[in-house]
């Protein structure tokens, strides 16, 4: 048994542990402890064989397995092109994987990601996804998105709290030197050069979907060193510096300077930027985070969507031109019976290590191992409050960061609705960097809810210290698989380039494909597989 | 025995507990005339409440044969309590109740009965030891230098420098001393059975008004009424802002977070100048919004208009539209606003209100604070303009106060512009309001109108400020007051608040 101080210290670090390690651990009244449906998912592992009745068999051409931002986007892409003949089937009762959200009462909050940034003119199909959500209302003439007001991040939009102080911006800019605040305008400079390089072909060096950008050598040789190793080469020695850095890899990789690749510490900076003036492309976001997206896309979908279906296993044919020929074999938790589908294309929307699992004889066939396919842990708390603690500084943001600590701070769900005062619900975020992803997922696995919550109001508690008091509810999520990593080599290495490559009949889709997990990412991936199996079917 | 040294400091308790008297008086003068008005009417019947409550008192202490010393002990334990507290008390509890005056006149009249009782056992006591014509003149001596003492330092050191909660208490904790002094001082006079518990009694109301004193700070402090410029005579710290009402010689004042909002002295040329030029557009207005303004004083202004069929007051905080019905003189000033039946009141964020669906309006009044924080810049965005626009009728009228143009023009023009990008046509003007300074604000529809007034022949009731040349005045801007460019104010920029931080910050 770890005790509450060491379990602080190891996942909070040290200033956490020694400011409130040894105050009374007070826990909210009520709460739970969430996480995907791992026993169901588990039986996966077990192989489980089942054999669908006779009368359990249907003939349908498509099959989408797995309801997250890459299948919902794949099925959204198949009806936008008139197809309507397809089934997608999701093993949670929710849609919508790591971008899925809550609902209590009037108040929506996210389970996952929350946000994504205005896309560049070049991701089309991104902008008439959000057009047709009024998102977007209208293109200016060279092709930029004009996003509508109140889905753009309301200012104040970030703060950082150093000190005992909360200050605006991402970057613990308070009590930093001179020299810190050089190295930054020095980093600044470097991610705005990167951001404007484009290659021979014209494009972008850092874009996002990442496929839209380049693949010269001048890039992708960054892939081959950490971040940490490229910025010590930068001749960069500021530790506020390298913490605002390490902020993002944590925020969008889960992993730490030294195990991220340069490559991807750089795109977090630079795909964001269109112009050397601007800081950022704008973030667009709901008070459900990207949840939103996933309720206008299952609420498009709704005719094809299947739910509480566990994808047990897929056959490829013998012959790829047989009708029907690809089955889909699948445990309807409902009914606690088996279903078949029998099939011409399968788009194979869950991340890439389930596919050894579900699809027979996939490594032997394709020759393909998934092992270079590694993923961080995620812990997401929804704090439930019943009225805004205390401040000092910088009023609430939408982003709230705690310099210092290992946690990513929390996001203030009611911000983005104008709503200022009473009740509201903090999604606090917290990666698990420090461990290899295995171990990191025991971990996981072994604490229950009072240590979690404790954990979290811990950490709540060094910028709010009366924050105990107005919480009413603490519930929290553990995502054992929440993101793909890259690591240094992985994403411009073989593994990757070949999974997306369709086994038969059989296509990808994933933002692990990507090597980034980004609902931009997904989104590609579906849209693309599903143009796979349009263009098939139209041969 | 009691020799003839304790009986001069006998005299001194006459003093002491002359002055705690009649301050008790002065303060349940001053406070019911701060929070109710009227002064002369409010210090006549405290006056007369409290002197015909020491005849009762007077009166019942014949019925008092035996332990004249101990009795007298214990009614200035009694007394300390309840005069030390009545100003705190009367102070938090007025917004809230109903029963304001009852409690009032209920106080003034238990302390009048105590301190009815005290001459006249004191006098008793005294007896034994004087011959009547000695006891007679050196009581009441003592009795009226005391009194003079009080009514003469109340209102040149204790109001000024302590403030009317801090007096209260300071002077409880004195009576509450006398109590403990006279355990001593009588002591030949007192049974030994319970002499210990009545001597730890007066040590525990002493301490207990002690620590009510060092308190009061949270109710108001010194510096805050240094900061307002003025005696503050009500605050509150509501969940949503920190109301506080200040009073001076000519009248009283409203401040939110330490921004003054009205002075009922000057109020009704800003309060004029915002709501007519909305609401004589060209068909008489029937259905009329006013967001923010929970003081009421808008309010009254639309009340002058008999086609007024319904007007909805959308304000954050019910703290401030409940102390506009309960607080006496602000309810005089705004003409019982809240009492009209017309009015209807909604206590909600009004850019959450806004956003939902609703009726239409022929006229808006938007009195919002100036946008000093961002939960105030966010309600004046283009998002919130527009939301607006989906409660407005084609022909309807919009005032906006808009913040000095003089003292931050560039916030000034930055509201003009936003209004102007959401489709509006908007008429900037102003108004000098001698609290505030030459103040601005806006005309604002989504259809094409004149600003040329009508005559005032709908108003019903009196204008103080505008006549029909001083409104068409209000409309030509002077050259230091000239249009300039500005960042358009949305959500995700704030562009406002950036201004009027810079702009406001400059000037002070």
């Amino acid at each position: 048994m770890i005790s509450r101080r060491d379990l602080f210290h190891s996942l909070l670090g040290i200033s956490a542990a020694s400011m409130i390690g040894c105050g009374p651990r007070v826990i909210p009244l009520q709460g739970e402890l969430l996480g995907p449906d791992i026993g169901l998912g588990h039986r996966l592992r077990d192989r489980l064989s089942l054999v669908p009745a006779h009368a359990d068999w249907q003939e349908i051409p498509v099959i989408i397995v797995g309801g997250g931002i890459a299948g919902l986007s794949a099925g959204w892409r198949l009806q936008q092109a008139g197809f309507h003949d397809f089934v997608l089937l999701e093993l949670e009762d929710q849609f919508g994987g790591t971008s899925r959200s809550g609902i209590t009462g009037s108040f929506q909050y996210p389970w996952a990601a929350h946000y994504i940034t205005t896309p560049m003119p070049e991701n089309m199909p991104l902008i008439q996804l959000l057009q047709e959500m009024g998102v977007v209302e209208d293109i200016s003439a060279d092709g930029v998105p004009v996003v509508a007001e109140h889905y753009l991040c309301r200012e104040p939009e970030e703060r950082i709290f150093c000190d005992g102080v909360w200050n605006e911006g991402l970057y613990p800019g308070h009590g930093a030197s001179r020299d810190d605040l050089q190295q930054k305008s020095e980093f600044d400079a470097s991610m705005s050069t990167w951001a404007q390089k484009r290659d021979a072909q014209g494009r972008r060096f850092f874009s996002l979907p990442i496929a839209t950008g380049s693949d010269d050598s001048e890039a992708i040789a960054l892939d081959n060193e950490s971040m940490l190793s490229w910025m010590n080469r930068q001749g960069w020695t500021s530790p506020r510096l390298f913490w605002y850095v390490e902020y993002g890899c944590r925020d969008d990789y889960g992993l730490p300077l030294d195990r991220t690749s340069a490559w991807a510490g750089i795109l977090y900076f630079a795909a964001r930027m269109r112009t050397a003036s601007k800081d950022s492309q704008d973030v667009i976001t709901w008070p459900s985070g990207n949840g939103h997206i996933v309720q206008h896309l299952t609420s498009r979908l709704s005719d094809q969507l299947r739910s509480g279906q566990l994808v047990c296993q897929i056959v490829p044919p013998h012959n790829q031109d047989e009708p029907f020929g690809t089955t889909v074999v699948a445990y309807d938790k409902q009914r606690q019976q088996p279903i078949g589908f029998r099939a011409d294309r399968v788009i194979f929307a869950l991340p890439q290590f389930l596919a050894p699992h579900v699809i027979q004889d996939f490594s032997a066939r394709t020759g393909r191992s998934t092992a270079d396919f590694q993923y961080s842990s995620w812990l997401v708390a929804n704090v439930h409050l019943r009225g805004r603690p205390q401040e000092n500084g910088f009023p609430l943001c939408w982003d709230n960061i705690l310099y210092g600590s290992k946690s990513l701070g929390y996001v203030v769900s009611t911000h983005q609705s104008g709503n200022d005062y009473g009740p509201s619900v903090f999604t606090w975020y917290y990666p698990f960097t420090d461990i290899s992803s295995m171990q990191s997922r025991e971990k996981l696995l072994k604490l229950g809810w009072a240590d979690w919550a404790d954990l979290v109001l811990a950490d709540l508690s060094l910028a709010h210290p009366d924050i105990r008091s107005l919480v009413t509810r603490v519930d929290i999520m553990r995502w054992g698989h929440a993101m793909i990593q890259p690591y240094p080599g992985f994403v411009w290495g073989p593994a990757r380039k070949a999974a997306a490559i369709p086994d038969g009949t059989i296509h990808f889709a994933n933002t692990d494909l990507s090597g980034i997990a980004l609902l931009e990412e997904a989104f590609y991936h579906g849209v693309r597989a599903a143009d796979e199996v349009l263009l098939a079917r139209a041969s | 025995m009691i020799n003839r040294a304790p009986l001069s400091l006998l005299y001194l308790n006459v003093l002491a507990i002359a002055t705690c008297g009649l301050i008790y008086e002065l303060l349940a003068g001053t406070l019911a005339s701060y929070v109710l008005g009227d002064s002369v009417t409010q210090f006549s019947f405290v006056i007369g409440v409290y002197l015909s409550a020491m005849g009762v008192g007077a009166w019942l202490s014949q019925y008092i044969l035996s332990n004249l010393a101990r009795y007298f002990i214990e009614i200035e334990l009694a007394l300390a309590l309840i005069g030390g507290v009545s100003a705190p008390v009367l102070f938090l509890a007025f917004p809230w109740i109903d029963w304001f005056r009852p409690l009032l006149f209920g106080m003034v009249f238990s302390i009048g009965v105590l301190v009815g009782l005290e001459l006249p056992l004191l006098m008793r006591i005294l007896k034994e030891y004087l011959d009547f014509g000695d006891l007679v003149s050196r009581v009441l001596t003592f009795d009226y230098i005391g009194a003079l003492l009080a009514s003469l330092l109340f209102p040149i050191l204790f109001v000024p420098y302590l403030g009317l909660v801090r007096t209260s208490l300071l002077f409880g904790m004195l009576n509450a001393l006398v109590a403990w002094w006279s355990t001593y001082l009588l002591r030949p006079l007192l049974s030994s059975r319970g002499l210990e518990r009545l001597r730890w009694r007066a040590i525990v109301v002493t301490l207990l008004l002690g620590v009510g004193f060092f308190k009061a700070d949270q109710l108001t402090t010194l510096a805050e009424e240094n900061a307002l410029g003025g005696k503050i005579i009500f605050t509150t710290h509501s969940p949503y802002q920190r109301i506080a009402i200040t009073q001076k010689r000519l009248g009283f004042q409203l401040f939110l977070n330490g921004h003054l909002q009205f002075n009922s002295v000057d109020e009704y040329r800003y309060h004029e100048a915002l709501v007519h030029p909305a609401m004589l557009g060209n068909e008489p207005p029937r259905h009329v919004l006013i967001m923010g303004g929970g003081d009421g004083l808008a309010v009254r202004e639309c009340l002058k208009y008999s086609s007024l069929e319904s007007l909805s007051l959308v304000d954050l905080d019910p703290a401030m539209t409940q102390l506009s019905k309960k607080f006496e003189p602000l309810n005089r000033l705004n003409h019982g606003a809240f009492s009209d039946p017309r009015v209807k009141v909604i206590n909600e964020d009004a850019f959450i209100w806004i956003g939902k669906p609703g009726p239409q309006y022929d006229a808006v009044i938007i009195d919002f604070p100036d946008p000093g924080s961002y939960s105030v810049g966010k309600l004046y965005t283009t998002r919130f303009f527009r939301l607006l626009q989906k409660r407005l009728k084609p022909a309807a009228l919009v005032s906006v106060q808009c913040t000095s143009p003089l003292v931050a023009p560039k916030s000034y023009w930055c509201i003009v512009r936003t209004l102007e990008a959401t489709g509006f046509h908007v008429r900037p003007y102003h108004a000098p309001v001698p609290s505030f300074g030459i103040w601005g604000f806006a005309l604002a529809s989504m259809s094409e109108f004149d600003s040329t007034p009508l005559p005032f022949d709908r108003v019903q009731g009196e204008l103080r400020f505008l006549t029909n040349d001083v409104l068409k005045g209000l409309f030509e801007l002077p050259a230091d007051l000239q249009p300039m460019d500005s960042e358009i104010n949305r959500l995700d920029n704030q562009a406002l608040v950036h201004y009027y931080d810079s702009e406001w910050n400059r000037s002070d």
